[in-house]
């Protein structure tokens, strides 16, 4: 089934050896002539070096009409390079792109949505400080007047099973309602090719599932999507025609429906991927380590999420996971309980027993808490400064890397090593700044300057967002084992896989408030989503388990 | 795919921040310095390595010449090493100025006070005083940034105008020289409040040596104190340092007090050093020359030390053209600004490198 | 009241809106600079660049318009340094306008030297005959100089470009994300550049107000603040163009009456009066950046911030 990248574009047509019968059939009753037509998009050999980093090594790719087809690959293998390349965003330095069958050069995104190029970004191109109409006309080609392209905006997002008031601004959108913009913007173009980039690590499980209907829709009339994910299960429900890419090459494609996730993963990453694993079986709870009562609190950030009644409480020798969509709330969590955003009601977080509500993070960190920010270049980290002096920046209390006011250079240089070393952290060495580093090796220096202060409660924000698989799994051993070794760790992250793999007590966070805790062993999927969702009292009723 | 080939040079990011280049770009500047400026005297019509040779070289050549240019390197050097130390953290005082004004006012008004007085203490007392009268001029930004979140760049600037104001008022008023034929001058200081001259038939004076001690100061708080490297981290990514539990509030307020202390140093070195009295104006702007002088120096206190001679010497080097060729001494400030203009564009270099054209591996239609 | 007190009345407004000009079109000119996400605070140096580049120029060829123009070219080029060193070279923004400003005053002295002492002939204001002889609303609103009406022109036309046009649009767009704006296919840099140019243009005129019809002579340094004034004024205005305008009126308001009260012989010394713009610009800055969300709110998100596109 697997196949050698195609080298030579007179042979691309080999490349839809693994398309469905049916798919071939649908697209003979669509086109309804003997002669098949041209492949929408051709990309042959593109090549684009950056400084340091190969990022697409003679890339060649084909996309039938009407086909949903997946672009597979890890953090870091090139698929968004590739898709900024075809949307005019960046240039390739060599290589052809055929459009229709006849060569083009897309200079610009403009002459992309010129051709019928769409594309849905996995960080958002909107403007949070203007309606969603101004947005959509700011990325549309055609001139046409504010009014009547409102009205235009909410007839399509509402064919298309995505309503939208045209008139609220982005800022008071959910990130799914920010998606339904950016993919309305390219449906109000009559795109014949979508490009979506990782859609679906914004949404909720059922969230998504409206997606894919929406893009079904789409494909049966006659538009092709090019579908970037790492997420396989979806792949394989939704795609026809997959192709991989690894370290900015093509590995292979395939027909995702006939292939394993398990097969798929590995043709991925190259190797047996390696499932964290704990050590101890059964966990023994302890006492509480973080505990959270009736917390709230208003934004800092103009258009952040006001904190609602929180609580909750994580014990030694457990992993609590939070789950959620993105931007409600997780942030201004993370930073109560980090002590960058102080609460006036002091009794609201107790860590180790003792009140913090009003502490900043240095007296928090002297309790014995460790904290990883989401953020990890530019909060976690100091892009411009050395390793060694990103592991002074959180490490200086309770290393005691500072006597008297001074710096122990010394000190510090022996902790740097000491993380590099016990986390793998591929760099040459303590000096290298901390920009120049991946983004899991940079990750795993931080989990691991946290770690080895041995924190009795480590608190960690998306710990493998954007992470290849090799890190991710050493990422996870470190917190299993951290936890079995008795420390309390609350993980808050997006993605669900995550969770379920890592944490013991699991609760949603929607709309600034916090669900109850309840096992991971004893949840579902879709419970979780319904939570996602807000529903806490459906999701309650669906099954009457608490947690305690 | 149809590449138009680009001759445009394109800024292509280095990996690592080029340490080489740190040392490089200020000497780059300078030299493109030079020639802009040789090439500004050519268009006006003198002979330009002449007019380089009055600026630049033939104020140090006598004895005296080289003490006039550490007489001007002193206050330059002392208000850059406080600047310094803000602009590492994001702290953008600009007032050094004023802050310098109020140190002479606070160090004079010590010395007038202690007119008919003679003793030892009167000038360790005024230079206090005079510190204290930049730290407190400092503060109010300080304040006002940390309490009302208003910018301290503009907080500081007024305040500049607002002190060279009251300096004028009180010289104009009620410390004006009673023997003075209504001249807005104070009285001559004694010459107890008068800081002792190093250098025989120079006016080279004892605030050279402040200025060096503030250098080793500066240097040891930025190379080897935590507070150095929390300022630095805030500077560079407040967020990170919100993170680390760093203050903001303590950044700011620390920049502010040391930068004014060291500026109120300045001041009263000055009236208390060459000047001898109070005047309207006790600065051709010190306090903003200052800031050229902090990053000249990459915000580093030996680069400072050096940014600060060579700034003082632009000083000497515009009197120099002015009296030997007529040109006006505002060619001072025109050199200052090229250097610091040519200075902040070739930093580009610290982390880019320039590419012509782009990066082709192989030649397709 | 009486006529000579309704005339006097009308004297002190028209002499204020005249004050608030340069401020005004300072402030109107940073204003569309910040919008885009470039702080300038060059301001200062535009203006003076503009002022001896005016004056040079009228007195040279005897045309207030080529005095104008000359400013309005002058404080374009001090702008396109600034926007290539900090859009192109990715300079700091704050290092960059302070740059500006040292280079600015020190280069207008030395431009300027020759020029000491000599006076132009003031621009004469419009004249609609019987239409400005009309007590008070006459001198108010049909007789003033003509750059007051360029001014006001101005503000509202920022307005409408701001709130209606799409070009409008797409300036605050790009000076809200960068990076966005870059992904949908927009020139951010040249957007920039653009709006960066109008800052200086607008500084040029406030400079060439100040000259030619103001003072109008060259003076050293005659700016004397009222560039950092023009910024601290887009704060308060939290960069809406006819809160700008009421600002500079405000700023416009206290100089006169600062002047008018050393005028009338009051017994306060006059450096007292002077420091009236400065300590007002102060208090105004503290009351407004008390409310730090309403800031945040207003201000462009990515002002001051460094971009560059492929990174």
């Amino acid at each position: 089934m697997w196949h050698v990248p195609q080298r030579s574009p007179s042979l691309s047509l080999k490349s839809r050896g693994g398309v469905g019968f049916f798919d071939l059939c649908r697209r003979f009753q669509r086109v309804q002539t003997d002669q098949l037509p041209p492949p929408r998009l051709q990309l042959r050999r593109i090549d684009k070096r950056f400084p340091g980093c190969h990022a697409n090594k003679a890339v060649s790719l084909t996309l039938q009409p009407g086909e949903i087809h997946a672009l597979l690959g890890e953090n870091g293998a090139g698929k968004s390079t590739l898709v900024k390349i075809v949307y005019g965003v960046q240039q390739a330095d060599s290589g052809e792109i055929l459009w229709d069958g006849q060569p083009v050069h897309i200079g610009s995104p403009a002459q992309a949505r010129a051709l019928g190029i769409g594309m849905v970004f996995q960080h958002f191109s909107l403007f949070e400080s203007l309606t969603v109409t101004e947005n959509i006309a700011l990325g549309i080609n055609a001139k046409e007047p504010l009014e009547t392209l409102a009205t235009r905006i909410a007839e399509v997002s509402q064919r298309y099973g995505l309503p939208l008031d045209p008139q609220r601004h982005v800022h008071d959108l959910s990130v799914g309602e920010r998606q339904r913009v950016e993919i309305t913007r390219c449906l109000l173009q009559n795109p014949r090719l979508l490009i979506m980039d990782e859609p679906t690590s914004v949404l909720t499980p059922q969230e998504a599932e409206t997606l894919f209907e929406t893009l079904r829709r789409l494909r049966d009339e006659g538009c092709t999507i090019l579908y970037i994910s790492h997420k396989l299960e979806e792949i394989r429900a939704l795609c026809s025609q997959a192709t991989v890419l690894r370290a900015g090459e093509v590995v292979g494609s395939c027909d995702p429906r006939e292939n394993s996730a398990r097969a798929l993963a590995q043709m991925m990453i190259g190797t047996e991927l390696k499932t964290a694993r704990s050590s101890v079986s059964g966990t023994r709870r302890g006492e509480a380590r973080l505990q959270v009562t009736n917390l709230s609190l208003g934004a800092l950030q103009p258009f952040g999420v006001d904190l609602k009644d929180i609580s909750i409480s994580v014990h030694a020798g457990e992993i609590v996971g939070i789950a959620g969509v993105a931007g409600n709330g997780q942030n201004e969590l993370m930073a109560a309980l980090s002590g960058e955003h102080r609460c006036a009601d002091h009794d609201a977080i107790h860590i180790n027993g003792q009140a913090v509500g009003r502490l900043g993070p240095k007296r928090r960190r002297d309790l014995g808490m460790g904290f990883v920010p989401e953020e990890r270049l530019g909060r976690g980290a100091v892009p411009d400064l050395s390793l060694a002096d990103n592991a002074l920046l959180s490490g200086y209390g309770r290393q005691a890397l500072v006597n008297r006011g001074l710096i122990s250079f010394r000190k510090v240089n022996a902790y740097a090593d000491r993380i590099i070393h016990a986390f793998n952290v591929r760099t040459h060495g303590r000096r290298a700044e901390a920009r120049s580093l991946s983004g899991g090796n940079l990750q795993k220096f931080i989990i691991g300057r946290e770690i080895l202060q041995k924190p009795k409660l480590l608190i960690c924000a998306q710990p493998t967002w954007g992470v290849d698989a090799g890190a991710a799994a050493q990422i996870h051993q470190a917190l299993l084992d951290l936890r079995d070794q008795g420390a309390a760790v609350l993980v808050v992250s997006q993605d669900l896989d995550e969770l379920f793999t890592i944490a013991d007590r699991i609760a949603v966070m929607c709309h600034g408030r916090l669900s109850s805790l309840r096992s991971a062993r004893d949840t579902t999927v879709e419970q979780v989503g319904l939570l996602m969702g807000g529903l806490f009292e459906t999701a309650d009723e669906w099954e009457g388990d608490h947690g305690a | 795919m149809a590449h138009k080939p680009s001759f445009m040079p394109r800024l292509e990011p280095r990996g690592h921040a080029s340490p080489a280049m740190v040392y490089v770009t200020p000497l780059l500047a300078l030299a493109v310095t030079l020639l802009a400026g040789g090439l500004l005297f050519q268009v006006l019509g003198f002979n330009a390595p002449e007019a380089l040779y009055t600026f630049f070289v033939s104020p140090l050549t006598t004895a005296y010449g080289l003490g006039e240019l550490v007489v001007k390197a002193t206050p330059l050097a002392l208000c850059a090493i406080g600047l310094a130390l803000g602009f590492r953290g994001n702290v953008w005082n600009i007032g050094a100025e004023g802050q310098l004004t109020f140190g002479a006012i606070f160090g004079g008004g010590v010395a007038l006070a202690c007119y008919d007085m003679e003793g030892w203490w009167i000038l360790p007392l005024m230079v206090v005083a005079g510190m204290v009268g930049g730290m407190l001029w400092g503060a109010i930004p300080a304040l006002l940034k940390t309490r009302f979140h208003a910018s301290e760049i503009l907080v500081s600037l007024m305040l500049t105008y607002v002190a060279t104001l009251i300096l004028s008022l009180l010289v104009h008023g009620p410390w004006r020289d009673p023997e003075g034929f209504n001249f807005p001058e104070s009285r001559m200081f004694s010459d107890s409040a008068l800081l002792p001259v190093l250098l025989a038939e120079t006016r080279l004076h004892f605030g050279a040596l402040f200025a060096l001690a503030a250098v080793v100061g500066g240097w040891f708080i930025i190379a080897r104190t935590f507070v150095g490297f929390q300022i630095k981290v805030m500077g560079l990514t407040p967020a990170a340092g919100g993170y680390a539990g760093f203050s903001q509030r303590k950044v700011v307020w620390l920049s502010f007090l040391v930068s004014g202390a060291l500026a109120g140093l300045a001041g009263v070195s000055e009236v208390a050093g060459p000047i001898g009295q109070l005047q309207p104006t006790v600065s051709p702007g010190y306090g903003f020359t200052a800031i050229i002088v902090a990053f000249l120096g990459r915000l580093h206190p030996v680069g400072i030390l050096l940014a600060s001679l060579l700034m003082a010497l632009s000083y000497l080097g515009g009197e120099a053209v002015q009296i030997g060729m007529g040109l006006p001494l505002a060619v001072t400030g025109v050199f200052q600004g090229m250097l610091l203009f040519f200075l902040l564009a070739s930093d580009v270099l610290i982390r880019y490198r320039v590419r012509f054209g782009r990066p082709q591996q192989e030649a397709k239609a | 009241m009486s006529v000579e007190l309704l005339d006097a009345t009308a004297l002190l407004l028209v002499a204020m809106m005249r004050a608030a000009v340069p401020l005004a079109l300072a402030a109107l000119g940073e204003l569309v600079t910040e919008k885009s996400g470039v702080l300038n605070l060059g301001v200062e140096g535009m203006m003076l660049t503009g002022a001896v580049a005016a004056f040079a120029a009228t007195v040279s060829t005897g045309s207030m318009t080529f005095g104008l123009l000359a400013a309005v070219l002058a404080g374009m080029a001090m702008a396109l340094l600034f926007g290539f060193l900090t859009l192109y070279l990715l300079t700091n923004q704050v290092a960059t306008g302070l740059a500006l400003t040292i280079f600015g005053i020190g280069l207008s002295a030395f431009v300027g030297q020759g020029f000491v002492g000599q006076t132009v002939e003031p621009m004469a204001a419009v004249s609609l005959g019987a239409l400005s002889g009309i007590p008070f609303i006459g001198k108010l609103v049909f007789g003033q100089d003509p750059m007051v009406y360029l001014t006001l022109a101005l503000t509202g036309g920022i307005w409408w470009f701001f709130a209606r046009a799409r070009a409008g649009l797409v300036v605050r767009a790009v000076g809200e994300s960068p990076h966005a704006a870059h992904a949908i296919g927009y020139p951010v840099r040249l957007i920039r550049l653009g709006a960066v140019l109008f800052g200086g243009a607008c500084c040029g005129l406030a400079g060439a107000y100040l000259s030619l019809v103001y003072t109008p002579m060259w003076v050293e340094g005659m700016t004397a603040g009222r560039g950092w004034i023009a910024l601290a004024l887009v704060v308060f205005a939290t960069w809406r163009p006819w809160r700008a305008m009421l600002g500079a009126w405000l700023f416009g308001g206290i100089t006169i009456i600062q002047l008018h009260v050393q005028g009338m012989g009051v017994d306060l010394p006059s450096q007292v009066l002077s420091m009236l713009p400065y300590l007002a610009t102060i208090v105004v800055l503290v009351l407004i950046s008390r409310d730090s969300t309403r800031i945040r709110l207003n201000a462009p998100a990515s002002i001051g911030k460094v971009f560059h596109p492929e990174g």
